[in-house]
């Protein structure tokens, strides 16, 4: 019996019209071809690095993240809902973090407690009154996002920091594209590959104020942090130049790059280090990452990230409840995309229930990331739900659950053929001017059968997604 | 561009040029080897190709005889040494990671598959099975990827930072084999070397940086010793040259030009003088060894300005 949706077949016999017609070009290759074709795109990715460094790893082994070449298909009708829904959420937490960091109406209306603002520890003291261009302060946003049913989503995380995986994105469809071209002469798939133009854009249009053709640049952790790829992919794709904390620094709260002819300034920094990183002189001491004084530079209005600084404050576990009030409160809409119920710890009638129900409940940590730290009820043993049942108790506040979801289900490509395996999305929204971004977004999926944990660092894989435009 | 940028590109081609030239050179040597004569002699032959590189005692740490199984060994696949092919062949990789965003795709690609590659070769055991065949990959593979690059790449700073490293290891490199080779023309008795002997031992040097072809086109006579070392060093258009390294150096730092590159630029165009200005006999009379050693002295400064000027600086040894 089918417990989950499957994005390809209503029924076992039924396929869904939007995949029609993949279905009937499947059904006409030979297992040779494919097998043919997935060697190729695994071949092809090694070539073009498209690599993790796997820590601690000297023999120079280096993992590709497994990609399957069944697309997720999604029709223009459900893509035109996402698309307003995550408009609509992401708008809402930039204007929430905009009075978080200002007035804090929303506190003094005590729709969320302050004290689960103010305590938290993502939330910046520091950032209080300072004045970012725009007000935008996640420009870049990676919404996770899962189908229970026929459009039912939900949202399972907002990722306002430093979200990856956009490049992925773009390297699948361009794969896609080198193997099966005829499917896109059947199909009128929506382009996804202006992205990084949409990115320049919005990081352009955050320049400070008077910098009329500001100086952009990519900050990566270095060339051995697991994204790294993805921090050079669009630097390039942009033009623009990737720094590390090194290459940069400020001079009178002025940010400047090394470079060859001298000292370069920088208004824009899109950077792919987390705030703790940023600046040693203002936050963890010990980071080398980081550049001495930009902190200072930022407040005074000299320099511009993406991210902002504090973003974290929005994504974070404890705060997810609230984004439905949120959106009611600054926008007097209601919300598009579904939050998943969540039962925060802290709370003592969500603290028992959740205990009572360890064994049907999805709990995570609330500062916990990429799929650490978490607990599958269903698909957990006696002694892992009672090892997590003594952690919850013993520091309640750091945990929140949540009911596990029917993930949808899409067919995959495993070692007995094909099977439907669990899968979310996540979509790429760019806050600007505007609020733009793709059609489309990074599926990723869970290969290993039943399993509801699609991160790559568990052993996750993507496909390309494919929005239709008609 | 960045400085940090400008540094790995150098080094990623350094690296790249290294390894090729490490190639070339056992190449030679490999087929040397081949030549009637006793395992003493043979052995003398792998000693040499450790001592162009200074590397003796470090190899000598490792192993007890410079065999041609222990020397392909160490300069081959060693990554203790690390200026073994594989190990030359990853930096080059990870420095044209760093700044992958920098190079053509097709050159990124280029290294990566070269590296990629490499590991196969290593695993498999080409440098023992067929050391010849290996070297001829590694020295196609520097022959991709710098026809790759000048053929790819935008002509701007960056293609000038990528220049100035191949050409500024190509003239260590040359001095190196050509000093190494004319101490080592003697015979175990400590007499000259001659007849065919002498012609086998310099058409070798030749070959290694293939200049043999273009030894028999510019002088279209018998091989002398002096002859080589004129071709290998003043033959400006000789593209292994001293002569046409330096004034590779020269040309390309002239693009680069920034405030702090003027000193550096008159030292490269001092040296590139002075190599104008002499000739093979003056160079003979003052002593070739000595000569090159100087000269080698001036290749490494003028690596240290450079770096000082442009690069991150390099810390002192």
């Amino acid at each position: 019996m089918r417990q989950f949706f499957d994005e390809m077949y209503s029924s076992p016999s039924d396929v869904r019209s939007h995949y029609g017609d993949f279905q009937g070009w499947l059904g006409q290759q030979s297992p040779q071809l494919i097998e043919q074709k997935r060697a190729e795109a695994e071949l092809i990715f090694r070539r073009v690095g498209i690599t993790f460094a796997v820590t601690g790893d000297n023999e120079g082994n280096e993992r590709l993240i497994p990609f399957d070449i069944i697309p997720r298909i999604i029709c223009a009708a459900e893509w035109k809902q996402l698309k307003a829904g995550l408009i609509q959420r992401v708008t809402a937490l930039n204007l929430f973090l905009h009075d978080i960091y200002h007035e804090q109406h929303i506190l003094k209306t005590g729709l969320i407690p302050p004290e689960q603002i103010l305590n938290n520890d993502q939330y910046r003291k520091k950032m209080q009154g300072v004045d970012v261009t725009l007000s935008v302060y996640a420009h870049i946003a990676g919404v996770d996002i899962v189908r229970a049913g026929e459009g039912e989503f939900y949202v399972l995380e907002d990722n306002l920091r430093v979200p990856s995986g956009v490049s992925y994105m773009l390297e699948n469809r361009k794969m896609m594209m080198r193997l099966f071209p005829d499917l896109f002469a059947r199909h009128r798939i929506a382009p996804v590959a202006h992205y990084p133009d949409l990115l320049l854009d919005t990081l352009r249009c955050s320049a400070p104020k008077g910098r009329d053709n500001p100086t952009v640049v990519v900050m990566t952790p270095g060339m051995y942090n697991s994204a790294y790829f993805e921090h050079a992919f669009l630097a390039q794709q942009m033009g623009v130049i990737l720094v590390q904390g090194s290459d940069l620094f400020v001079d009178n709260d002025i940010v400047f790059m090394r470079t060859t002819r001298g000292p370069k300034r920088v208004d824009v920094i899109y950077r792919r280090i987390d705030d703790d990183y940023l600046d040693p002189l203002e936050f963890r001491s010990d980071s080398t990452l980081g550049v001495p004084g930009l902190f200072s530079a930022y407040r005074k209005g000299n320099v511009s990230l993406a991210n902002a600084i504090g973003t974290g404050v929005a994504d974070d576990k404890s705060i997810y409840p609230y984004v439905p009030d949120m959106i009611r409160f600054y926008l007097s809409e209601e919300p598009i995309l579904n939050n998943v119920p969540t039962y925060q710890c802290r709370k003592k009638d969500d603290l028992a229930y959740t205990l009572e129900h360890l064994a049907e409940l999805v709990v995570k940590e609330v500062h916990g990331a990429g799929g650490y730290g978490m607990l599958v009820g269903p698909a957990a043993s006696k002694a892992e739900i009672e090892h997590f049942r003594q952690r919850v108790i013993a520091r309640p506040e750091g945990y929140i659950a949540q009911p596990t979801l029917a993930l949808s289900a899409c067919p995959t490509y495993v070692e007995q053929g094909i099977a439907p395996r669990h899968i979310d999305l996540r979509p790429f929204v760019l806050s600007g001017k505007t609020v733009m971004m793709v059609p489309g977004g990074l599926t990723r999926v869970a290969l290993k059968e039943g399993s509801l944990v699609v991160n790559s660092s568990q052993g996750g894989g993507t496909k390309d997604t494919w929005i239709l435009e008609k | 561009m960045l400085s940090s940028t400008a540094d790995h590109l150098y080094w990623m081609a350094r690296y790249t040029e290294r390894a090729e030239n490490t190639a070339r050179m056992l190449d030679v040597n490999l087929e040397n080897s081949l030549m009637p004569q006793d395992d003493n002699t043979v052995e003398q032959g792998w000693l040499a190709q450790l001592r162009i590189s200074e590397l003796e005692q470090h190899f000598f740490k490792k192993y007890d005889a410079p065999t041609q199984h222990n020397v392909i060994n160490f300069m081959v696949m060693d990554a203790d040494n690390l200026s073994s092919i594989a190990s030359c062949l990853q930096a080059a990789r990870e420095n044209a990671r760093a700044v992958r965003g920098s190079l053509t795709t097709e050159v990124w690609e280029t290294k990566n598959l070269t590296w990629l590659m490499l590991q196969r070769h290593l695993k498999a055991g080409l440098h023992k099975t067929n050391p010849g065949e290996f070297f001829e990959w590694v020295k196609f593979r520097s022959h991709l990827s710098r026809g790759v690059t000048i053929g790819t790449m935008l002509q701007d700073e960056s293609l000038n930072f990528i220049r100035l490293g191949t050409f500024l290891e190509r003239a260590d490199n040359t001095a190196r084999i050509l000093d190494v080779k004319f101490l080592a023309a003697r015979n175990d008795d400590g007499s000259e070397i001659s007849g065919e002997a002498e012609f086998y031992y310099w058409a070798a040097l030749l070959r290694s940086v293939s200049g043999f072809e273009i030894y028999r086109k510019v002088y279209r006579d018998v091989i002398t010793p002096d002859r080589v070392a004129e071709l290998l060093m003043l033959q400006a258009n000789m593209p292994r040259s001293l002569m046409a390294c330096v004034k590779g150096v020269v040309l390309n730092l002239a693009e680069v030009r920034s405030d702090a590159s003027a000193e550096t630029e008159k030292f490269a165009r001092n040296l590139y003088q002075e190599l104008e200005s002499t000739s093979i006999d003056a160079i003979l009379k003052f002593g070739l060894h000595a000569y090159l050693v100087r000269y080698l002295e001036n290749i490494n400064e003028l690596g240290m300005r450079l770096s000082n000027a442009f690069l991150v600086p390099m810390a002192v040894a």
